[in-house]
């Protein structure tokens, strides 16, 4: 049977008008961005460069397509229709009259559909595991930067032992089938997945330990929220069966973690040793405040600024070792939508067809880009305050 | 300086003893050993079968006593063959001793390879040196482009240049090897042409049509950062007092970039050509495995994929060897260029 394609120009159209929901939404939150630029900060102050609004730009759209990717999506990535089979952008789907506006790949997929997934994938893990890396690295990189002596040595030297890992070896020893058998990745998850609860209990107790009407709300929801999503991330074990994570992700989400934890050390503890020399921590040391006090309430706000853009920066990093992950096949199912598996796939087949392999790398590094022109307006905007 | 790199030395090499010992773990795990089992012996085998096969090559010894074997500080035992009693070798491809001997990578022994049925000696130095011509052109393609960008754009911050190549450096920061790899596979084989896609005949011979591509992709991804940082130090020289003052002597600006900002601008961007090895190291893997170029990453990729234990440690020593003599090289590089900086 002879399949129907629409033309290039329609097909441009056809990838517009899809993504309607995301216009919606990008139009009116960048329209009130820009609006209320004077009273939003840091955020506001990307606004007034051309880079920092094309960064904002382009990661929020792809925030909104992760979202929203079930209406902008014409077919269910899954789905593989056989007389679509490496066809060509724009034919037209028989049965629905649907287009595949990107074409078919080897398994007849919508290529299109499997892009706006992919996203999903990608903006769910991503920035949780920078979050997490976020966590370990600074409730590990305060200590070794204000103490040093023994304590700065050993967490160096550990830290220095990861860094020193090729991330592809590690990856290939740490995301196999193999290991989810062992305890290993489980007791790597319960290791990592405490910091965050670690880090705001002393948060909050370093804080409010003199008036306890505070603290006990604050430490009791720290300890609520953290231990359920603690049960439901690593044993599995959520009573309301809310928060879920399969095996593999959370194979992988352990390993980019892992991965990229010491960076963030390296990072916190080299602006721990800067900052304090300052005058005000000398200030609160004479006040006579407690350690982790001075490191969580007086030096964590004053290194933001490069921690911020820092975080910006290892997102769009995670977003690439993901992909390799993918590229490499290790730990997402085979069939999984996320871009990295998608450029597999296609990159073997480039002598036959071309068009698979162009909207994931695509996809990919325009977020990446983003996110890299945000970093990098948001550290103009830092430097001049 | 010297006791400096000597205690660097030092802890180079427990590093390299802490990380040998994890992955010695990690693949020795059960899983890995029943894969590698299963892909060592016939189809239908049963789980006795693969155990005695586990036994038969002496991988069900303890633990250290295996990894001390490895490294060479225990006598590395033969196997009995079980149909005669004799001392036999582990594997019939490889020299292994046939009594006890030391016989590690201390004593330059690295073991037998069970994918390509060899020892691992013969198949990981080839690899290396097929990486390290890889290597020397990306050096040789990266290095003057990079410095080059950098410089334009930090001799005049601010300017339409410098905005142009800021931004074209960020957007190749932002493109790993293997979006690139795709790109321009895409445009330089699909549609012009005129490059060839895959580089597996490069073992044979080097040619502009087979190399370009490998090189041009692993290039592309470090040029945007090595040009960013030369552009933050450059700028960072621009404004120092003695350019001011060359300026002011009448000097012309391009006499001044060259002889005066130049050389204090370049100290920076060593360190992190440097620390750039690493990096190249994960790229060699993703561009030889897409090109077909049987060089180290790809080795390392069949070795980790079919769970090939001695490949794999060879592998994970020399790389993590580069990675920490690169970091030394960086650190004491950086103190004989910078008369400023005087290590303790």
């Amino acid at each position: 049977m002879q399949l129907e394609y629409i033309g290039a120009f329609n097909v441009v159209l056809g990838v517009l008008a899809r993504f309607w929901p995301v216009w919606i939404a990008l139009v009116l939150v960048m329209g009130a961005s820009f609006a209320y630029k004077k009273r939003l900060g840091l955020y506001g102050q990307l606004f007034d460069s051309s880079v920092g609004i094309v960064g904002v730009g382009i990661c929020l759209f792809w925030l909104f397509t992760a979202i929203f990717a079930s209406t902008v999506s014409p077919f269910d990535p899954l789905v593989q229709i056989p007389i679509m089979k490496d066809a060509l952008p724009g034919a037209v789907e028989p049965q629905s009259g649907l287009v595949y506006l990107f074409g078919g790949d080897k398994l007849a997929r919508d290529v299109f559909s499997r892009m706006v997934y992919g996203s999903q994938i990608v903006l769910i893990i991503a920035p949780a595991a920078t979050g997490f890396a976020l966590m370990v690295g600074i409730t590990l990189g305060l200590p070794a930067g204000y103490y040093g002596g023994r304590i700065d040595t050993v967490l160096s030297f550990l830290a220095n032992l990861v860094l020193a890992f090729p991330v592809i070896l590690l990856f290939y020893l740490l995301v196999t089938p193999g290991i989810m058998e062992t305890p290993i990745p489980y007791a790597m998850a319960g290791l990592f997945f405490l910091f965050p609860i670690i880090f705001f209990s002393v948060l909050f107790w370093t804080r409010y330990k003199k008036r306890p009407d505070r603290l006990y709300i604050l430490l009791g929801l720290t300890l609520i929220v953290g231990g359920w999503v603690y049960a439901g991330l690593v044993f599995d074990a959520d009573p309301f069966r809310i928060i879920h994570i399969d095996p593999n992700q959370l194979n992988i989400f352990v390993a980019v973690v892992f991965a990229s934890s010491p960076g963030v050390f390296r990072i916190v503890r080299g602006l721990v040793m800067d900052i304090k020399t300052r005058d005000y921590v000398a200030a609160a040391q004479t006040r006579g405040e407690s350690p982790w006090y001075i490191m969580l309430w007086e030096i964590l706000p004053n290194a933001r600024g490069p921690l911020i853009v820092d975080a910006c920066l290892r997102i769009g990093y995670t977003t690439i070792l993901l992909g390799t992950l993918g590229y490499f096949g290790l730990g997402l199912a085979p069939e999984s939508p996320d871009w990295g598996t998608a450029i597999k796939d296609a990159s073997r087949l480039l002598r036959s067809f071309i068009h698979p392999a162009l909207p994931p790398t695509i996809a990919l590094m325009s977020f990446v880009l983003g996110l890299n022109l945000l970093a990098d307006s948001l550290r103009e905007q830092s430097m001049k305050d | 300086m010297l006791s400096f790199i000597l205690r660097r030395l030092g802890t180079m090499a427990l590093t390299m003893l802490c990380l040998t010992l994890v992955v010695f773990f990690l693949i020795n795990l059960d899983p890995n050993l029943k894969k590698l089992a299963i892909s060592q012996t016939e189809m239908h085998t049963s789980a006795e079968q693969l155990e005695d096969w586990l036994v038969n090559h002496g991988y069900r010894q303890n633990f250290f006593s295996r990894y001390g074997q490895w490294l060479g500080i225990v006598p590395k035992q033969p196997v009995t063959d079980p149909a005669t009693g004799k001392p036999t070798r582990r594997f019939a491809f490889c020299n292994d001793p046939v009594e006890p001997t030391f016989s590690g990578v201390l004593q330059g022994d690295f073991g037998c390879s069970t994918k390509f049925k060899t020892s691992v000696a013969s198949k990981l130095f080839p690899a290396l040196g097929a990486t390290g011509i890889l290597m020397f052109w990306v050096l040789v393609v990266m290095v003057p482009i990079s410095l080059l960008i950098g410089i334009l754009a930090g001799m005049r911050e601010g300017s339409r240049t410098d905005r142009t190549l800021s931004v074209a450096s960020i957007a190749s920061t932002a493109t790993p090897e293997y979006v690139s790899g795709v790109i321009f596979t895409v445009i330089f084989a699909s549609w012009l042409g005129l490059l060839n896609g895959s580089a597996a005949s490069a073992s044979r011979g080097i040619t502009f049509y087979n190399f370009t591509l490998p090189v041009m992709t692993l290039a592309i991804y470090g040029i945007g950062y090595i040009a960013r940082m030369t552009r933050a130090s450059m700028v960072e020289v621009m404004t120092q007092q003695y350019i001011r003052t060359a300026r002011l002597k009448g000097l012309s600006f391009g006499s001044v970039v060259v002889k005066h900002a130049l050389r204090n601008a370049l100290i920076a961007p060593f360190t992190v050509i440097m620390l750039q090895f690493p990096w190249l190291l994960t790229g060699v893997v993703i561009v030889e495995v897409m090109f077909r170029y049987q060089g180290f990453g790809y080795t390392l990729v069949e070795a980790a994929g079919n769970n090939d234990i001695d490949l794999l440690l060879g592998c994970s020593l020399v790389s993590v060897f580069i990675v920490l003599i690169t970091q030394l090289i960086s650190d004491v590089g950086y103190a004989f260029l910078n008369p400023r900086i005087r290590v303790q």
